[in-house]
């Protein structure tokens, strides 16, 4: 268990790491989220120990361990670049953690076959990584994190270098190869859907502070406050300014309805009202969905999908839709809200008030 | 099939073959033409084959001087290599301090051959130099101009004070570009100084430090203007290098012929070398050349 107690981390006069607790349970699946420059990366070295906190303190299975030198803990790391030793092969790769805690050569040789044989390099152990594609590359490194059974696994945007088949790929096998080692594992990662799919608990972080960490699906469908609802949504969460008056809902000079009874306790005031790019759509498929008109500024198709990008009221929305839509730059057209996967915020704190409920709906 | 003739590339090669053949061709073959004939002035040439190549390969002026030359470059090598990487590893790699490391590595690299021979041949004169003076003063005997072994360090000194720092620039240049995750890797795996420095740093620095090693290679093969400068070749022959031969033999003897044949042959040595020693550094310790990957 790796536990972070009121730990920050000041480099000059920037503060990198602000207040942060966090529990992390053995065996467990953990994602850190964020956009760059986060704090991802710098929570990461302090759970290594590559950094100790300026203040606050770091224990493991309840020892405190801040400020012990990386060498005596029992971590292993993955990079966004891919970190191998160039001149050594594959195996001697592989190895080189064991060779350093010292084991004898039978049980290294046995250890590395079976990570080789775990991430497809047996066919590559003779070569050096250089002579390696970068998935491969990759793979090596992953294989040196996967031999040494340490405590903590963190993996700092492991898949982001790669092409996008060799990250479903990595993506689905990773949590797999390290669930059975029963270390702590940490993922950092900018993008929603990959802690979508890998699952687990996910923490939110923001400007140096982790704004939520519970586990992903909560975190996802309860964001507690606006700034953790922005952060886990790409594309970006659709907002804006919204007024409750009698339990009617007014925004962008409309007037959007009531609101669902399990919000109509919210008192009257202005707030935030945000909704995701899919829960608002070009064609009206039910009767409580609330018609607006928007400009069309552009719209992108990926095939399957297309990105319509609308200004409502001063408001920059992104609309999801599926399939191919088209759409002329500059049309006005109606787009159609579903009041029921609204989110509504405190305008002042960004706190949240409102939240869809899930339990009745198939997301 | 009919391709338009265009003369417009003529246009274009003739001058680089114009420069390459003043700079190169035709002095070299100048030195061809001398190197197999004999004459005795008035611009009369007797015909004389391979005469010249043989005397030379077989006369003990020439090995004395070819071994003096592999010693030289050897010692060079052997001392400027490793104490080039080591300035390099322990020089800063970001703050203030970095310019003003750099500024004073490339300091001596600006200063001519002959100066920095005239300014260690006063220097460690033993009736005025300070060295010279200060070493007698304390009882040690040191006179370049009549003890052997005494202008050959001070040529070494010269050398390695000259040119340490081309090495100690080209290696920190390769250091700088190894990623701060690297180390960060090692630290986790628990990698000492010395592996860092063997698993790490010296892979990343090999392709500069095979250009190093040729750089020092040639330039220490060529020495002339230090042993010139300080001793003229001397005491007797103990500083005659290949070069200052070569001189001695065609603008003091005016032995055209046997000096033209030693141009060639002192020119195809240090093109056999350079090769064999591009060879061996390239094939060192992978198995291909290294891509960058990052």
């Amino acid at each position: 268990m790796l536990q972070f107690e009121s730990v920050s981390k000041k480099v000059g006069r920037s503060l990198h790491i602000n207040n942060v607790s966090l529990e992390l349970e053995k065996g467990s699946l953990n994602v850190l989220l964020g956009p760059t420059l986060s704090g991802k990366t710098s929570l990461m070295r302090l759970m290594a120990g590559l950094d100790s906190p300026t203040s606050g303190d770091i224990y493991v299975d309840g020892k405190r361990v801040t400020g012990q030198s990386v060498r005596k803990r029992n971590v292993a790391m993955v990079y966004q670049q891919f970190i191998n030793y160039p001149a050594m092969t594959v195996y001697e790769n592989i190895a080189s953690p064991l060779r350093l805690q010292g084991e004898s050569q039978s049980s290294i040789d046995s250890k590395v076959r079976e990570a080789a044989e775990l991430l497809k390099l047996t066919e590559f152990l003779d070569r050096t990584p250089l002579n390696l594609s970068g998935g491969q590359q990759q793979r090596t490194a992953l294989a040196r994190a996967l031999v040494k059974r340490a405590e903590l696994v963190l993996l700092d945007e492991p898949l982001a270098n790669l092409d996008y088949k060799l990250r479903e790929e990595l993506r689905v096998e990773l949590p797999r190869l390290f669930a059975e080692t029963g270390a702590v594992f940490v993922y950092a990662t900018t993008e929603p859907h990959e802690a979508l799919l890998l699952g687990g608990k996910t923490a939110t972080l923001h400007e140096g502070s982790i704004t939520q960490f519970d586990s992903t699906i909560d975190v996802y469908n309860r964001p507690v406050n606006l700034q953790t609802a922005q952060t886990f949504s790409d594309p970006p969460l659709n907002i804006v300014s919204a007024s409750v008056k009698d339990a009617q809902l007014e925004a962008v000079g409309t007037n959007l309805g009531q609101l669902p009874p399990n919000a109509a306790a919210l008192t009257n005031g202005q707030y935030t009202l945000a909704f995701r790019p899919h829960h608002v759509s070009l064609t009206q498929t039910d009767r409580h969905h609330v018609a607006v008109v928007a400009k069309v500024g552009t719209s992108e198709i990926t095939g399957s999908e297309t990105y319509v990008h609308v200004t409502c009221a001063g408001a920059h929305w992104v609309v999801l839709t599926h399939g191919v839509h088209r759409v002329n730059n500059g049309d006005d057209i109606t787009v159609y809200l579903d009041p029921s996967r609204f989110y509504l915020f405190d305008a002042a704190d960004g706190a949240l008030r409102h939240a869809p409920s899930f339990d009745a709906q198939a997301a | 099939m009919d391709k338009p003739l265009n003369n417009k590339a003529w246009f274009f090669v003739l001058p680089v073959f114009f420069l390459v053949a003043i700079s190169a061709i035709i002095p070299l073959m100048t030195v061809v033409n001398y190197s197999v004939q004999d004459t005795f002035g008035n611009n009369q040439f007797f015909w004389a084959g391979t005469e010249w190549y043989s005397e030379v390969l077989s006369s003990s002026r020439f090995h004395d001087a070819l071994l003096r030359n592999l010693m030289f470059s050897g010692i060079i090598l052997a001392i400027e290599i490793p104490l080039g990487i080591a300035i390099a590893l322990s020089m800063p790699r970001k703050g203030i301090w970095v310019p003003v490391c750099l500024i004073l590595m490339a300091l001596p690299l600006l200063i001519p051959w002959n100066v920095v021979g005239t300014i260690w041949q006063v220097f460690g004169r033993a009736d005025i130099g300070l060295l010279g003076r200060v070493l007698s003063e304390l009882g040690v005997e040191y006179n370049y101009a009549t003890n052997s072994v005494d202008a050959w360090v001070t040529i070494i000194i010269m050398d390695v004070w000259h040119w340490t720092s081309l090495v100690v620039l080209l290696c920190y240049s390769g250091l700088v570009a190894i990623p701060e995750a690297y180390y960060q890797a090692a630290r986790i795996d628990g990698a000492s100084k010395w592996k860092v420095f063997r698993y790490i740093q010296l892979p990343k620095m090999q392709r500069v430090l095979l250009i190093a090693v040729l750089l020092r290679f040639m330039d220490s093969f060529m020495i002339y203007t230090e042993p010139f400068v300080l001793t003229g070749g001397g005491p007797g022959n103990s500083t005659t290098f290949l070069s200052i031969d070569l001189v001695k033999m065609a603008i003091g003897q005016f032995d055209l012929g046997p000096a033209a044949a030693m141009s060639i042959i002192y020119f195809l040595i240090i093109l056999l070398l350079c090769w064999v020693f591009y060879t061996v550094m390239t094939n060192f310790g992978v198995d291909a050349p290294e891509k960058e990957v990052d």
